[in-house]
């Protein structure tokens, strides 16, 4: 085993939506031809903008504390697992309360999947199979040496704020240099705000009232 | 006669497309491989490395390669899923002779005897050359060598042809004229050192997406990246200036960017003068195409026009990359040497981070046009009507010049030749017409008046199914080669299955029916590899020159460039490094391409563009990918694009399906409004086949040189479609979705 830290990063701009590395995570037999990185459209109809989400392995994990089952656990690497299958109840908590929109309920085996990072591999000293795979660097995984020397443009950063929730992760996002946290203002349900004010604040983010949608199939005229 | 004699739904049933989503083994534990075959995706002319898992004799999975320097383990989705067409249900497993209304199984003898008697009876009674043979360049090199001696030798015909007519032909013509060899003239490894890149016509994030990574190499040390294309494309998005033009009209760009580097003095005088020929002429023939009369044709701003030729004029280093998007016009090859005439201007060529070349789109579309399956050419990239060259070639396979058929016709030009009666029997590999070709309606008509049509392939591909005998032939990954990528490197196809049930080599299929043409002692190869070592020989002293590579420096080395003439030389990595082009002055060739409107522009009645292009999911006619689930979910059929101001005027809604029309032809498919693309022109991906084909659409019209059809501007109208429109679509787009039972 190398000493070397190894991070993941995701350059969001780099991405092109072509899926390989959802093509390559459904190949884990682990999760049975279910990829659990995600390529959402950002702004459909406007631009083709993806953007890669795998799990952002958060330091004090929102859907472990949300999880009334303890059901959910970081290991020493920092790696957030799928809930344990004999703890998990299926409640959809972490559904809910991530802000990164990753774990999903499988009904089917009454469980949450979610990304691991490629666990398997990355400790046989090989790179999660996404940011292998990924055509234009988009997802990443290497030293912060290598990123600052190969990116001198962007930065890497991991830390969050969604309203005034402050959150830390392991998986690194570039981003400009004058930029040291991912801000999302939220509405505050004590200020006024409540359920309606939300959904105003929703459709506003997302253009033409329709929420950023998973890219892929075309034809949902059928 | 060959007309369908079944509903296509039948066919469907019974051969598919199915799509397929599950390793041969389950999505249960995996076994372990055995081994893992290290060769390359069959797909596009990237030719990434990749590993195959291989346990039992079958292909289980992929691995990435990342020790391969091209492409380092990176994969578009069609690389990660190609190895689920292996072991697909639908592969072809014994040879089918059209009997009744549809196929019967036969055995190899009866199935090949056949081919032999019908082509030797059309032969005898129409002359050689009225039997046909088309190919394709997703062959193997040693293939499509083969292919090349079989149609001139053992079929005797002139008419062979490929589908690189449909590919690369406008550039490789361009290439030519320019610079006297058909071949991009830098690695790869040059794009990151380039100051500014240009991607002409070039989708390069959907059409070779793991060379993105290049683009990006060269944007992380401060380049500048310029796109022309009519759409937002992915790479379009970050570009720093992204020139949307209309379709048709990139001559009249690349002029006025050149009239540009000379209004400004931001070109070489030396280079133009000393190493070139033709440049008073060109700087003459630019002088009133002003960006103010380019903007107009265009449809683009002029000072957008002056930013670009600014950006290009003061680079120290560039790379110019092009593609289909410039190619596929009736001036294609004009638009190439536009392009070529920008980059030569500036002399930023030949060196280190200065580079040219167009983007070969098929997997071995470099090698498969130099070594003979092209209508006027012989291996080497030699010329049929040349008498040295034809020489070579006559000794290397110890034929008299008599006996060595001469230039014969293209592509378009041999179904036109069906069409009219003049050829009556056809031998296709590799090629699917029926999606590929332009005039659906018309290439149709021509199948159904073959007298007698055979067909080798691996899935019953739609234009398979009008054929009197299908062979079943190999993938990519049950026969040993090699390929040559889009960066001239030859690298080495690993055979790591064998065909299933009673599918055979396409060698094997190639050389038997060579025999039983009585050509035996022409086809006496026991190898791939001794295929390999004949078409050294046939290339030697040819500018596409394979004489010093052999298999073993091929594997050890990872790939060698060509022109390699001997054992002992490096390879070729880059081109024109002594400053001297291919042709015998050793000068490059500056050629005017005075702007000419299309075949077919929009008038009152048809008053849109109609582009076409490729998605990421699929790969040319789709025969491959159409088949797979993970691809086919993501795009599971064609749609129209348009945007949100046109879908306006036209009082369309997101996703509601529309008839495109133009005088060929109508297709119903799903709109997706996007902003991503101007408001006078609509896009189809053409990947599909029969009624939800995009070439339905296009026009049967030529590039007077490279014979390239205009597959990327038609005259088009956008409208509703009707309720029975609606509801043939629907039920063709669910038998696309059909699972394999």
């Amino acid at each position: 085993m190398s000493a070397v830290v190894r991070d993941f990063f995701i350059d969001f701009q780099r991405c092109i939506g072509c899926q390989a590395c959802a093509a390559a995570c459904s190949e884990c037999h682990t999760h049975r031809g279910l990829p659990m990185v995600h390529v959402d459209l950002v702004a459909p109809g406007v631009s083709l903008q993806t953007a890669p989400m795998v799990c952002m392995h958060c330091a004090d994990p929102t859907c472990a504390s949300v999880c009334p089952a303890d059901a959910i656990k970081v290991d020493e690497h920092g790696i957030v697992h799928s809930s344990l299958k004999p703890r998990c109840i299926s409640c959809g908590n972490c559904e809910l309360a991530c802000p990164f929109g990753v774990p999903i309920i499988k009904m089917e085996i009454q469980q949450m999947q979610k990304c691991d990072m490629c666990f398997d591999r990355t400790s046989a000293g090989k790179k999660p199979m996404c940011a292998t795979v990924c055509p234009t660097g988009a997802l990443f995984y290497g030293t912060r040496e290598e990123i600052a020397q190969q990116r001198p443009a962007s930065k890497p950063i991991n830390r969050w704020r969604f309203g005034k929730q402050r959150i830390a992760t392991r998986v690194h996002v570039m981003v400009p240099h004058d930029v040291d946290e991912m801000a999302v203002e939220l509405p505050a349900f004590d200020e006024g705000g409540g359920p309606a004010a939300l959904a105003t604040a929703l459709a506003a983010g997302a253009r033409d009232g329709r929420a950023p949608e998973e890219a892929g199939p075309e034809a949902e005229f059928l | 006669m060959a007309h369908l004699r079944l509903p296509i739904s039948d066919y469907i049933r019974e051969y598919g497309p199915h799509v397929s989503d599950s390793p041969v083994t389950g999505w249960g534990p995996k076994p372990e491989p055995d081994r893992l075959v290290e060769t390359h995706c069959c797909f596009c002319g990237m030719q990434c490395g990749v590993k195959l898992q291989v346990k039992s004799g079958r292909v289980i999975g992929i691995e990435p390669w990342e020790e391969f320097p091209f492409n380092e383990g990176r994969l578009c989705p069609k690389g990660v899923k190609r190895y689920m067409q292996t072991h697909h249900p639908d592969r072809l497993t014994d040879p089918l002779i059209r009997e009744g209304a549809g196929f019967r199984k036969a055995g190899w003898d009866e199935a090949l005897d056949l081919v032999a008697s019908k082509a030797r009876a059309i032969q005898a009674k129409r002359g050689k050359d009225a039997f046909a043979m088309l190919s394709g360049v997703s062959l193997s090199n040693e293939k499509s060598y083969l292919v090349g001696k079989f149609a001139r030798l053992a079929l005797g015909t002139a008419n062979l042809d490929y589908n690189g007519r449909f590919c690369m032909v406008s550039a490789g013509a361009g290439n030519k004229k320019a610079f006297g060899i058909d071949r991009v003239a830098n690695p790869w490894d040059d794009i990151p050192e380039a100051g500014v890149v240009l991607l002409a016509g070039t989708n390069v994030s959907e059409c070779f997406p793991t060379l993105t990574h290049y683009i990006w190499k060269a944007r992380d040390r401060g380049a500048k990246l310029i796109v022309v294309d009519p759409r937002e494309t992915p790479i379009a998005r970050t570009a720093d200036h992204h020139v949307a033009l209309r379709p048709g009209t990139d001559s009249a760009l690349n002029q006025a960017l050149l009239h540009e580097l000379v209004a400004n003095g931001w070109f070489d005088r030396e280079f133009v003068e000393q190493r070139c020929t033709g440049w008073a002429e060109l700087r003459a023939s630019v002088e009133r195409c002003t960006p103010e009369w380019a903007g107009e044709i265009c449809g683009v701003p002029a000072a957008l026009i002056r930013e670009v030729a600014a950006a290009w004029g003061q680079a120290k280093t560039s790379f110019l990359l092009h593609a289909r998007g410039v190619e596929q016009h009736t001036k294609g090859v004009e638009n190439v040497l536009g392009l070529i005439n920008l980059v030569l201007a500036t002399g930023r060529i030949g060196r280190r981070g200065c580079g040219y070349g167009t983007i070969t789109g098929q997997g071995n579309g470099q090698g498969g046009r130099e070594h003979g399956h092209k209508c006027d050419q012989l291996p080497g990239n030699r010329d049929i009507e040349n008498p040295e060259h034809r020489k070579h070639i006559c000794d290397v396979w110890r034929i008299s010049d008599a006996e060595l058929p001469r230039k014969g016709k293209t592509t378009v030009e041999i179904v036109e030749a069906i069409h009219a009666g003049g050829i009556h029997g056809l031998l296709n590999i590799c090629f699917n017409p029926m999606v590929s070709h332009p005039d659906t309606g018309f290439t149709r008509e021509a199948l159904e008046r073959l007298e007698f049509f055979c067909v080798i392939d691996f899935f019953m591909s739609e234009t398979a199914r009008y054929a009197d005998v299908v062979l079943p032939g190999s993938l990519h990954e049950e026969e040993e080669g090699t390929s040559t990528t889009a960066e001239a490197r030859v690298v080495r196809i690993r055979a790591a299955v064998e065909p299933p049930g009673n599918a055979r080599r396409d060698t094997w299929i190639l050389l038997e029916l060579a025999r039983r043409l009585g050509k035996e002692e022409h086809f006496r190869f026991s190898s791939s590899e001794d295929i390999f070592n004949e078409l050294r020989r046939a290339s030697a002293g040819g500018t596409a020159d394979y004489a010093g590579i052999t298999y073993e420096r091929v594997e050890r080395e990872m790939g060698v460039f060509w022109p390699c003439p001997s054992e002992g030389h490096p390879g070729t990595p880059r081109l024109f490094e002594d400053g001297r082009s291919y042709h015998p002055d050793g000068k490059f060739k500056l050629l005017p391409t005075p702007y000419r409107p299309s075949a077919e522009v929009p008038d009152a009645e048809f008053p849109l563009y109609m582009t076409s292009g490729r998605s990421v999911f699929h790969y040319l006619s789709g025969t491959q990918t159409r088949r797979i689930k993970f691809l086919v979910e993501k795009s599971p059929g064609p749609i129209c694009e348009m945007h949100p101001a046109l879908a306006t005027r036209l009082g369309l809604v997101d996703r509601q399906l529309v008839t495109v029309e133009t005088r060929r032809g109508a297709i119903t498919v799903p709109l997706r409004i996007v902003e991503t693309i101007r408001p006078d022109t609509v896009f189809l991906p053409y990947h599909w086949p029969e009624e939800l084909a995009a070439n339905q659409l296009t026009v049967r019209a030529l590039d007077p040189v490279s014979k390239m059809p205009e597959f990327k501007v038609a005259a088009c109208r956008v409208r509703a479609a009707t309720r029975g429109e609606a509801d043939r679509a629907r039920s063709l787009f669910a038998e696309l979705k059909l699972e394999a039972s």
